[in-house]
């Protein structure tokens, strides 16, 4: 009881309902994607001697591969939208490091989180600015997945989307270039997650602001007398 | 070399054939070109009152593989297309002239019949130090190929070399070999292969031959008819594929089973080519059906994309056997590795700072009472 000071914190709606949507939606595709795409780029092997007509299995994993992608797809445009009408934390201006206070901010959460200095500075209560930086490097990792994706998925579809990325193919050099590279781009997102959910706990603790359950109820709470330096 | 004012038909009844059987070779022709039945009379008229096409055959940086498959072809028998219903004034390989005689057979053809002359060029030019990597009675092949491709009616890339440089491009590329496209400003039809099917090249020439124009291309400058799909798309084999069934070494029982052979390489899902339904050797075979998986050699660069027997290139500067899942897995390992130690100071510098917490807000308290939670 008597372990704590008191200090007022005030509640604060951040993340609002599509953008956490989006955000549940994008880490159980992602999880999806690595998961089949880590079987189609090697196949378990099967012990028991099956004729092929017994079985589809492996027609499943990729038909889960290209929905999930389908879904990923869409629902990473509408995260775009949302940073034009979202709220001041979905804006794209977190997105990218554009005014001088972001790029302080930056490396005051490099010093936090890499040099494990205490928090000096009050950082944003949204995406921090580097944070905001990574996802939108991550952004672009998405974009190349999904040309690299749909480039493979033209050959073997005729539906009009995956077409309108055929050009990718000849650009790439032919369907084993850009199958290596949607595959090496892959780690991207396992190396990701390995740190993205990390650090979500590690500020949870040095901000204090309730970061991991932001993203399942969308508030965060801040201290009052800090209130008056938002962002 | 030969008379290039007689139309096919008028050919063929001077040498003693029937109408009937010059009809029976149009319609081998028509099917082959994958012409449909209703455009047979189409097929008869250009044969009947085209005159056949002068046609010359250029050979570069190549092995003559194009050549051999293309003598190879099926139907209509090699012998009607090069002597009956092409007139192959110049190819290196196959002419009976020899020194100034042959130059000047390909002098003759380029001068009497601008616009007229189909080109089909064997192998890929080499560009550095000007050229001098590939001479044909001293001269580069890159300027031979500007001379004859200027006036040529249609430009054909016979196989990997000619349409994206085969081995000889593969790094380094010593002699900075260059394929067709990349060096004429005109269209060009590419059909790769190493070598190409012997009965898509004569396919390709029938289509040139019968419609005077070039057939469909795709972005990448191939016939559609040939390369659309993959040749994984019309393997025998693709319903292991489909049920997950994969041949794990090329000894085990899924081998003998004739199960898929995607696991030990097979670059069947990566390739563009007919293989699979046209097949080789008057159809005899192909090489998946033969146990052995597609090389891709009809894909841009394939001598590159090694080894041939994983599925996942060898990742560059890391040596043979690293792919990008060995580069994957260190740098995951790693981050998992950073994530546990940067776990473990901070919690140790947690304690320090809720012990200090604790002595703030509970002055009187005990210091050794300041627990975690």
């Amino acid at each position: 009881m008597a372990n704590s000071r008191a200090i007022l914190y005030r509640r604060l709606y951040v993340w609002e309902f599509p953008v956490r949507l989006y955000h549940w939606v994008n880490a159980v595709c992602v999880l999806l994607l690595i998961a089949t795409g880590f079987i189609i780029g090697n196949p378990i092997p099967i012990t028991y001697a099956n004729e092929a007509y017994q079985q589809y299995w492996f027609g499943t994993v990729r038909f889960i591969h290209f929905v999930a992608a389908f879904i990923f797809f869409f629902n990473f445009l509408v995260r775009i939208y949302w940073g034009f009408v979202g709220n001041r934390y979905a804006r794209w201006r977190n997105f990218i490091p554009l005014t001088r206070q972001q790029w302080r901010e930056m490396l005051e959460v490099l010093k936090v989180d890499i040099l494990q200095t205490d928090l000096k500075e009050r950082i944003s209560i949204g995406h921090n600015a580097l944070a905001g930086f990574i996802y939108f490097l991550s952004f672009l990792v998405f974009l190349f997945q999904a040309l690299t994706g749909f480039a493979l998925y033209s050959s073997m579809s005729t539906s009009f989307l995956p077409k309108l990325f055929a050009w990718v193919v000849p650009l790439m050099g032919g369907d084993f270039a850009v199958r290596q590279w949607h595959h090496i781009f892959m780690w991207f997102f396992v190396v990701f997650v390995i740190i993205h959910v990390y650090l979500v706990f590690y500020h949870d603790y040095v901000e204090g602001r309730g970061t991991t359950s932001s993203m399942v109820g969308g508030w965060k709470f801040e201290r009052e007398d800090r209130l008056n330096q938002l962002d | 070399m030969a008379d290039h004012h007689l139309t096919l038909w008028q050919l063929m009844q001077s040498k003693g054939y029937s109408r009937r059987e010059f009809l029976r070779f149009c319609g081998f022709a028509a099917a082959l070109a994958g012409i449909k039945s209703t455009g047979l009379a189409a097929v008869v008229e250009a044969f009947e009152k085209k005159p056949r096409p002068p046609v010359v055959w250029m050979h570069f940086q190549e092995c003559t593989c194009c050549s051999e498959s293309f003598i190879r072809s099926s139907h209509p028998i090699v012998a009607d297309i090069l002597f009956d219903y092409l007139s192959l004034d110049y190819t290196e390989t196959l002419q009976a002239a020899a020194g100034v005689q042959a130059e000047k057979c390909l002098e003759d053809t380029i001068k009497k019949y601008p616009g007229q002359y189909i080109l089909l060029i064997e192998g890929s030019v080499p560009l550095k130090d000007d050229g001098i990597y590939c001479m044909i009675a001293g001269r580069t092949a890159l300027d031979l190929l500007h001379e004859t491709a200027k006036d040529a009616a249609a430009v054909i890339a016979w196989g990997s070399c000619a349409s994206n440089g085969c081995i000889q491009s593969s790094k380094p590329n010593p002699t900075k070999a260059t394929p067709i496209h990349k060096i004429l400003n005109k269209p060009v039809i590419n059909v790769p292969g190493c070598p190409p099917i012997g009965d898509v090249m004569t396919a390709v020439v029938t289509h040139i031959l019968v419609f005077g124009k070039m057939p469909q291309l795709d972005s990448q400058g191939r016939p559609k008819e040939f390369y659309s799909r993959r040749v994984h798309d019309t393997c025998y084999r693709r319903p292991y594929y489909d049920a997950g069934l994969f041949v794990e070494r090329f000894d085990d029982e899924k081998a003998r089973k004739g199960y898929c052979l995607y696991k030990v390489g097979c670059r069947g899902p990566v390739t563009y080519n007919a293989c699979s339904v046209t097949k080789w050797n008057e159809g005899t075979s192909y090489p998946i059906q033969s146990g052995h998986g597609c090389i891709g050699c009809s894909e841009n660069g394939f001598w590159d994309n090694g080894p041939f027997y994983q599925h996942l290139a060898s990742f560059p500067g890391f040596g043979i056997e690293t792919t990008a899942d060995t580069i994957g897995t260190i740098v995951g390992v790693a981050a998992a590795a950073g994530v546990a130690a940067h776990a473990i100071t901070t919690n140790i510098r947690k304690r320090r700072q809720i012990h200090e917490q604790i002595q703030e807000s509970n002055p009187e308290k005990d210091s050794g009472e300041g627990g975690e939670n």
